[in-house]
């Protein structure tokens, strides 16, 4: 998986989370609510402060657009996605960072949504797969790659596939069939799309046919 | 217009490689599953479930669960006194305002068990103990006699773990009865979408079929487990009655690991006798396994394929289990039975020291289509240059060592009622409507391109509606029956619709209907082309209304029974175990052909999920807790893209298999790639790994075992 990385720290990070637990013990139910946190902007560490559980607003910069929306502290950014923005695209199959159906990017680089928190997101450039087609005239050069080399049957993994091959696109643009093999480990398919997705990324490597 | 298909050389789009039509809407995010249906107003719901392998329940207590804010219905599934017999299975279920409340909530229902006895074991029948129930043995000639005089008898002790079906997109439903109170919507992902409405109704106690509709536009995977509404289509039925909101019930992985769907294991121990030139003349074979609380076992009869043989000895036991119940598996019981049968002939083989490709073809005329196989053999061989690459068991000393193997399978397709409606519009405008649903094999793509060529219009003129109870009836998607069933009745449809639209505008065109042909967006008489009218003009005859017409499946049209040849290359490291596929050949008839692509496409998955069986995927579980050790994706493992070699798919396309009518293609190729990726480990390392998946323990006690004989 040479294209995964962890998100980097955007203010809320899980360390900072857990010692956030720690002071938690003793604010039980208060609810103690820091904004500033909520926002995104940088803390210090040893002043851990609590948000939560009571929806808080959040702002995520999702395909090009802000949109603050309140959520629950715990709401993942792929449960954001789905269940409050109706981007639908993504989509929660093994809910624990093995199968990558889930895949967006931040900051460019592919994630599983279902393990990054949607405050943990903010501050960050969020591209769906959705995103991805509006910002092509409907259909970007991986998307139809996928659709020409038949990379994709009931399609359930496919929007995570997308996501996950145009990140690689992006950070190896002349990647040859070992690279992509190795680069896209991070994703499963059910029904066995790997030969047309292998192929579509080559394809779109070439710049499409 | 005649009925029959069209000769393949005279084609535009049927048997082409034609993409899938949906391809844009699911590689962009916007087609919608069952899993992405939002309402408004919508609830969640999650279960709370049992941990046992087999518990009687004590008490439940869900006050805690009941006082969230947030949850709206808790309803108690196994009250005081109910005996569970699976892991997992369903205690109560709990309806919230958002995923993450309902998470919460079924975490405080208090549940207190009284943990009974159970058995978990499937591989020994000794040690299942009472669980296991022995059949009767079957015995055809003079097995005992034959094996006396055999020129080598081997002996195959072989099997294969219970898997799941592990759909991407779980099994669930939301359901929304209408403000109303008297009708409802739901959405399923399902393999079978006609007559769905009037199930959801009846469990909501809501209207009925009339003033119900269930829709599956796109589904995330079913391969033989999504027939039935389930449990969890019906609570999520009663919820939205009794809550008057949408209610959607999508099963955590866990529970669709545990609960919805698997392929029985089997084992065997096996003996088989033959001639010295190759004849098998005996075989003896002892098979158990399990298919859950039911009992069952992946065997119905054995040999496979290989089914003639003149004596043999059979036996079956099957063992309950305290797991998930099995539920049909892409090809029920033949991928099990074809390792089974292909390992104790190639055992057979290197027992004689003979080629296990030629000794197959030298047992050809105990199957139902020896020249099938024999075309179908020999092009796989030379597909994987068996010739050049065939070395014989044992003769290796490096630490990575190469391995080839083949196997045959058999299925027999044929096509389900089916129902499709054509409409021609006055102003050329065509609509196919069929109550079908496409598990992403291409059923949609597949309906589009029968109507395109029948009526000689370009792919894009075609608008398929499928999906929808609302439609003209159409089986389930099992047993491959599909796209015999849909093409078959589009067809008819078409050539109906064609007919009737050539009888109007026959004065225009020389008067005889009968000679009347539409092609190229075009209708003209066949001996004056240069009078055509374009397809657009001539529907204007069709008058104010559109031209309706509905076909039916149609036996001319389609087929069943198909063979089909698998060759394996590997490379089996003796030191870690460790096997890697380098490379799958996969020969398939399936007589006409709709779509190239899309049939080439399900036959490369089909060697995927193959090599998944094999090498990484089985149920595992705890025989002290009863419970399933893996349920989840880390641990349930399915290949990566790294993981499945080189796939070559050669599709029979002689005008013979052509000329046979459609036949589906869902289930046969997914048959034998287990058995001849055991069948190459068996060549490369010179011992038979006792199990799939052929993990590295089980490579390594394979060698070991060896060393020590």
């Amino acid at each position: 998986m040479s294209n995964r990385q962890e998100p980097a720290p955007s203010g809320f990070t899980r360390r900072s989370f857990l010692q956030g637990m720690g002071a938690g013990a003793l604010a039980a139910g208060t609810g103690v609510l820091a904004p500033k946190i909520a926002n995104g902007a940088p803390q210090d560490a040893a002043k851990p402060a609590l948000c939560g559980p009571d929806p808080v607003p959040v702002t995520l910069e999702l395909n090009g657009k802000k949109v603050t929306l309140p959520l629950e502290p715990r709401v993942t950014l792929l449960d954001a996605l789905r269940n409050h923005l109706d981007l639908t695209g993504a989509k929660k199959v093994c809910d624990r960072a093995t199968c990558g159906a889930c895949t967006v990017l931040l900051d460019g680089k592919a994630v599983y949504a279902c393990t990054v928190l949607a405050i943990e997101a903010q501050g960050r450039k969020i591209e769906t797969v959705e995103g991805l087609a509006e910002a092509n005239q409907g259909i970007a050069t991986m998307q139809r790659c996928f659709v020409e080399n038949d990379a994709q049957q009931c399609g359930f993994c496919t929007p995570g596939f997308v996501m996950a091959c145009e990140s690689f696109r992006r950070s190896h643009p002349k990647a040859a069939r070992d690279e992509v093999l190795q680069g896209l480990g991070g994703n499963l398919c059910r029904c066995g799309t790997y030969h047309g997705v292998t192929q579509a990324v080559l394809d779109a490597i070439a710049g499409g046919k | 217009m005649e009925l029959a298909w069209p000769d393949p050389k005279d084609t535009t789009v049927l048997g082409k490689r034609i993409v899938r039509l949906d391809g844009p809407d699911k590689a962009t995010g916007r087609a919608k599953y069952t899993y992405d249906t939002n309402r408004p107003r919508m609830l969640w719901a999650k279960y709370t479930t049992c941990p046992h392998g087999h518990a009687r329940v004590k008490s439940v207590d869900a006050d805690a669960a009941q006082k969230m804010a947030g949850v709206v219905a808790v309803e108690v599934l196994a009250p005081a006194g109910a005996e569970l017999n699976v892991a997992f299975a369903e205690v109560a279920i709990v309806a919230a305002e958002s995923e993450e409340i309902a998470r919460e909530a079924v975490r405080r229902i208090k549940v207190e068990f009284e943990v009974l006895p159970h058995n978990v074991v499937d591989d020994d029948p000794q040690a299942a103990g009472a669980s296991a129930r022995p059949g009767r043995a079957n015995v055809q000639g003079d097995p005992d006699a034959a094996f006396k005089e055999a020129a080598a008898v081997s002996e195959t002790e072989v099997g294969c773990s219970i898997i799941t079906h592990c759909c991407m997109e779980p099994h669930g439903s939301a359901v929304e009865v209408a403000a109303d109170g008297k009708s409802l919507t739901a959405w399923c992902s399902t393999q079978a979408i006609s007559g769905k409405n009037g199930r959801f109704a009846n469990e909501a106690g809501i209207g009925d079929a009339s003033t119900s509709v269930a829709i599956c536009q796109h589904m995330g995977g079913g391969f033989g487990s999504k027939f039935d509404i389930d449990t969890w289509g019906q609570w999520a039925a009663k919820l939205s009655a009794r809550t008057k909101r949408p209610v959607k019930v999508m099963l955590e992985r866990d529970m669709e690991l545990a609960l919805a769907g698997s392929r029985p294991s089997a084992f065997a121990r096996m003996r088989v006798g033959c001639k010295e030139d190759g004849t098998v003349t005996a075989w003896e074979s002892e098979a158990w396994g399990s298919g859950g609380t039911g009992g069952g076992v992946g065997v119905r009869e054995l040999p496979y394929v290989f089914g003639n043989v003149p004596n043999k000895r059979t036996r079956t036991t099957p063992i309950t289990t305290n797991t998930g119940d099995q539920r049909a598996w892409r090809a029920p019981n033949h991928p099990q039975m074809a390792l089974l049968t292909m390992a104790a002939m190639s055992d057979c083989a290197a027992e004689l020291g003979m080629d296990e490709l030629e000794f197959f073809k030298k047992n050809l005329g105990y199957t139902q289509r020896a020249k099938v196989y024999e075309e179908e053999l020999n092009l796989a061989a030379e597909l994987i240059d068996w010739k050049k690459k065939w070395m014989p068991r044992g003769d290796q000393a490096d630490v990575v060592r190469r391995g080839l193997g083949c196997s045959i399978h058999t299925w027999g397709g044929g096509g389900h009622d089916s129902n499709v409606q054509c409409t021609i519009h006055p102003d050329g405008a065509v609509e196919i409507a069929c109550g079908t649903q496409d598990l992403g094999v291409g059923t949609r793509t597949a309906l589009a391109i029968v109507a395109a060529e029948t009526l000689g219009l370009p792919l894009e003129k075609v608008k398929v509606s499928i999906g929808d109870s609302r439609l003209p009836p159409s089986g389930g998607s099992g047993g491959s029956t599909t796209i015999g069933g849909i093409s078959s009745a589009a067809r008819d449809a078409c050539v109906q619709a064609a007919n009737a639209l050539f009888e109007k505008v026959a004065p225009e065109l020389g008067g005889d209907a009968k000679k009347l042909v539409a092609k190229g967006g075009k209708v003209y008489a066949a001996d004056n082309e240069a009078k055509a009218i374009p397809w657009d003009v001539a529907c204007r005859s069709v008058g104010a209304q559109p031209l309706v017409t509905t076909g039916k499946q149609q036996r001319a049209l389609m087929q069943q029974g198909v063979g089909g040849a698998q060759a394996a290359e590997v490379e089996v490291d003796v030191e870690t175990g460790i096997v890697r596929v380098l490379k799958l050949v996969a020969v398939q008839d399936c007589g006409r052909i709709i779509d190239l692509l899309t049939a080439e496409s399900q036959v490369r998955g089909a060697l995927i999920m193959g090599v998944c069986s094999a090498l990484y995927e089985e149920r595992i579980m705890d025989p002290v807790t009863g419970t399933l050790l893996n349920p989840d994706m880390e641990f349930y493992k399915l290949a990566g893209i790294a993981d499945v070699g080189e796939l070559v798919v050669k599709m029979m396309e002689t005008p013979e298999h052509l000329g046979r009518g459609v036949i589906g293609l869902g289930e046969p190729p997914v048959i034998s790639p287990m058995a001849a990726i055991s069948n190459a480990v068996a060549n490369a390392i010179g011992a038979r790994v006792a199990r799939c998946p052929m993990t590295p323990d089980r490579v390594l006690a394979a060698l070991h075992k060896k060393k020590g004989a």
